[in-house]
C-alpha cells in the first residue's frame, strides 16, 4: 500500500521545478522531505497532492493513476495538513474538523451522526477534546496545529501529507507534534511532512528524502541518509554533529 | 456546552416580527395594533375582518405589498452577502462585489434614458445585473491564475468602475428636468412605487438564489477555505464556485432591479447574525436572512414616515449603517467573528 511517484517532473505552466524524481511512502511509515528553500519541497508535496498536476510522471495510490481518482475519492486516501493559518472566519474547533467529513458525504448532506463521532473521536486522540467549543481563531498555534491533525484524522484517508507542521511552534509544541505524526504511522496511515530541522526528521521519521534544485540527493532510511556529508551538501552550508556516545543518538547544529 | 443556534434565531425572528407590526400600523394612516391583527387573522382564517374596510385597504393593498418587498429584498441582500463573504474570505465583501448592483444600475439608466415602462426598467436592470457578473467570471477565467479568487475580484472592481463611467455618461446625456431626477432617486434605492404585481417577479429569482444557497450550505463552511485546503478535503471548488455565485447573483440583480442600489444591508447584516450564532453557514443564512429582512423594513419605515416626502433607502442605510458598523468593528477587534 503506497503513494508514490513516478518519474515525475514537477514545477507549473511557466517553470519546471523538478524532474526525474520518484519518490515512495508506505503505510505505516513516515517519510520526511527536506531540502533548502526553493528546492521543490512544496511543490512535490502539492503534486503527491493532487493540488498541481505533474508536468510528467505520474503519481500512484496503490498503483492506480491519481489523475483517475475523483476528487472526493482522492480526498478519502490523501489528507493535507497546511500550514497553519489564522482563518477568516471563527469556526468552533468542530466545525473544523467536521469539514474533514466532507468526502465522506453527498454535496448536499448534513455531518450525521457517525461523522459528529468521528469527529469527536479524532479530537480525543489528540487529547483536545476540551476545545471542542471554541473557535480555532482563539486558541494557540500548537493547539491549532492539533486541530488540523485532527481533521486530517478525521478524514480516515490512508495517507497523510502535511507542510512544516512545527514551523510554527514552540520547542514543547514541536515535540508533542512529531510524536503525533509517529502515532499517525503506529496507527497504519502513511506520513509524508517537509521539515527545515532534519532532528525533526531524525527523530520522527523512517524514510527521509534530500531535495536540492529540484534534484533528488538521497532517498533512504533516515540512519543512512542523515549525515553530515549529505546535510552539508543538501544545505551548501557548514553543519555540525553532535552524537550522544550513551545512547548513540545524533543532532545536528547548523554553522 | 455546545453553542445553540435557538436563541440568536429567535432574536432575529423577534427583530423582523416587531419590524412587520410596527411597519404595517405606522404611517400617513395609523392602525391600532388590534385591527392589523384582527385583518391578519381574518385573513388566514378566511373570513371578513370586523375592522374598517379602509384599515384592510391600507394593511393589505397599500402596506403589505411594500412590507413584503423590503422584507424580501432585505433577506436577498443580506443572503448574497453571507455568501459572496464567505466564499471570497472576505468580511469586507458585500453583493456587488462582482458588479451585480453596477450592471444593473447601468441597465435601469438606459432603461429610464429611452422612457421604458417600470417592466423594462427593472427587466433591463436584472439583465445588467447578470450580465455584469457574467462578463467579470468570463474575464477572470480567462485570466486564469493561481489565485482565481483574487483575479476575480480584482476584475470586478475594474468593471465596475467602467460601468459607474457608463452610468455617468447616461446620466449627463439624459434630460436633467425630467429622467435625472428619476435616475438620481432608482440610484439611491427606494420601494415606493412598489405593488402587488412586483413581488412575482422578485420572488422567483430570490427564492431561486437563495434554494441552491441553502442546499449548499453543508458544503460552503469548508468553501471559505483557500482553495487548495478545501480541494484536498474533497470539494471540486471551481464547479461550486460558479454555482454560489450564480445563485447569490440572481438573487443580488432581482433586489436592485426592484429597489434600486440599496447598499451596506449585505455588508453589515452578515456581521451582526455571524455576532449572534456564528460562522457557520447552515445558521448563518437563515439568521441573516430574518435579519436582513427586519433590518431594511424598519429602514423602509422610516423612509417613509420620517419626513413628509421619501428618503432614499440608500441615504438611510448609509447613515444608519456607517456608525452601525464602526461600533461593530470596536467590539470585533478580537477577531472577524
Amino acid at each position: 500500500m503506497t503513494l508514490a511517484g513516478r518519474a515525475l517532473s514537477i514545477g507549473y505552466s511557466d517553470r519546471v521545478v523538478g524532474r526525474g524524481l520518484d519518490v515512495r511512502v508506505q503505510q505505516g511509515e513516515v517519510l520526511a522531505l527536506l531540502g533548502p528553500n526553493g528546492g521543490g519541497k512544496t511543490t512535490l508535496l502539492k503534486t503527491l497532492l493532487g493540488i498541481l498536476k505533474p508536468l510528467g510522471g505520474e503519481v500512484l495510490i496503490d498503483d492506480r493513476p491519481l489523475a483517475k481518482f475523483s476528487i472526493r475519492e482522492r480526498a478519502r486516501r490523501i489528507a493535507y495538513v497546511p500550514q497553519t493559518h489564522a482563518p477568516t472566519f471563527a469556526f468552533t474547533v468542530e466545525t473544523v474538523v467536521l469539514m474533514g467529513r466532507t468526502a465522506h458525504g453527498g454535496l448536499f448532506s448534513r455531518p450525521s451522526a457517525h461523522d459528529r463521532e468521528v469527529a469527536r473521536h479524532a479530537l480525543e486522540e489528540f487529547g483536545i477534546g476540551h476545545l471542542r467549543d471554541r473557535p480555532y481563531t482563539m486558541i494557540s498555534g500548537g493547539e491549532r496545529q492539533l486541530v488540523l491533525l485532527a481533521r486530517a484524522l478525521a478524514q480516515e484517508p490512508q495517507y497523510i501529507v502535511l507542510d512544516e507542521p512545527t514551523a510554527s511552534l514552540d520547542f514543547g509544541n514541536q515535540g508533542k507534534v512529531m510524536r503525533q505524526i509517529q502515532n499517525l504511522a503506529v496507527a497504519g496511515h502513511g506520513v509524508l511532512f517537509t521539515t527545515h530541522d532534519p532532528n525533526h526528521a531524525l527523530r520522527t521519521a523512517d524514510q527521509a528524502y534530500l531535495l536540492r534544485g529540484g534534484e533528488r540527493l538521497a532517498h533512504g532510511k533516515v540512519a543512512t541518509v542523515l549525515t553530515h556529508a549529505n546535510l552539508e551538501a543538501l544545505y551548501g552550508a557548514s553543519v555540525e554533529m553532535i552524537s550522544d556516545t550513551e545512547s548513540g543518538a545524533n543532532a545536528f547544529l547548523p554553522g | 456546552m455546545h453553542r445553540s443556534a435557538a436563541p440568536g434565531l429567535l432574536i432575529a425572528l423577534a427583530v423582523l416580527a416587531i419590524g412587520i407590526a410596527i411597519a404595517l400600523t405606522v404611517g400617513r394612516y395609523p392602525v391600532a395594533v388590534s385591527d392589523l391583527f384582527d385583518v391578519l387573522w381574518s385573513r388566514l382564517a378566511g373570513r371578513t375582518s370586523t375592522a374598517a374596510p379602509a384599515v384592510e385597504n391600507v394593511v393589505l393593498l397599500v402596506r403589505g405589498p411594500r412590507v413584503l418587498a423590503a422584507v424580501l429584498v432585505g433577506a436577498a441582500l443580506a443572503v448574497a452577502g453571507s455568501a459572496f463573504q464567505g466564499l471570497f474570505r472576505n468580511p469586507l465583501v458585500s453583493p456587488d462585489i462582482l458588479g451585480a448592483s453596477s450592471g444593473a444600475a447601468l441597465g435601469a439608466v438606459i432603461g429610464i434614458y429611452f422612457s421604458l415602462g417600470v417592466i423594462g426598467i427593472e427587466s433591463l436592470a436584472f439583465a445588467g445585473g447578470l450580465a455584469a457578473v457574467a462578463g467579470v467570471y468570463a474575464i477572470g477565467a480567462f485570466l486564469s491564475s493561481r489565485d482565481p479568487m483574487l483575479v476575480l475580484v480584482l476584475t470586478g472592481v475594474v468593471i465596475g468602475a467602467l460601468l459607474g463611467a457608463a452610468i455617468g455618461l447616461v446620466k449627463y446625456l439624459a434630460d436633467p428636468y425630467n429622467q435625472l431626477p428619476a435616475m438620481t432617486f432608482w440610484l439611491l434605492g427606494s420601494l415606493a412605487s412598489t405593488t402587488a404585481a412586483d413581488l412575482l417577479p422578485l420572488t422567483l429569482p430570490i427564492g431561486l438564489g437563495t434554494g441552491v444557497l441553502v442546499a449548499l450550505r453543508w458544503r460552503m463552511d469548508a468553501m471559505s477555505l483557500p482553495e487548495e485546503e478545501a480541494r484536498a478535503l474533497g470539494i471540486a471548488t471551481g464547479v461550486l464556485r460558479i454555482a454560489i455565485v450564480i445563485a447569490a447573483t440572481l438573487v443580488t440583480s432581482a433586489s436592485v432591479a426592484a429597489a434600486g442600489i440599496i447598499g451596506w444591508v449585505g455588508l453589515v447584516v452578515p456581521h451582526l447574525a455571524r455576532t449572534l450564532v456564528g460562522p457557520d453557514f447552515p445558521r448563518l443564512l437563515p439568521t441573516a436572512a430574518l435579519l436582513g429582512g427586519g433590518f431594511l423594513l424598519f429602514i423602509d419605515t422610516l423612509a417613509r414616515t420620517m419626513a413628509p416626502i421619501e428618503v432614499p433607502l440608500g441615504i438611510l442605510t448609509a447613515v444608519i449603517g456607517t456608525p452601525f458598523f464602526i461600533w461593530l468593528l470596536a467590539g470585533m477587534q478580537r477577531n472577524w467573528s
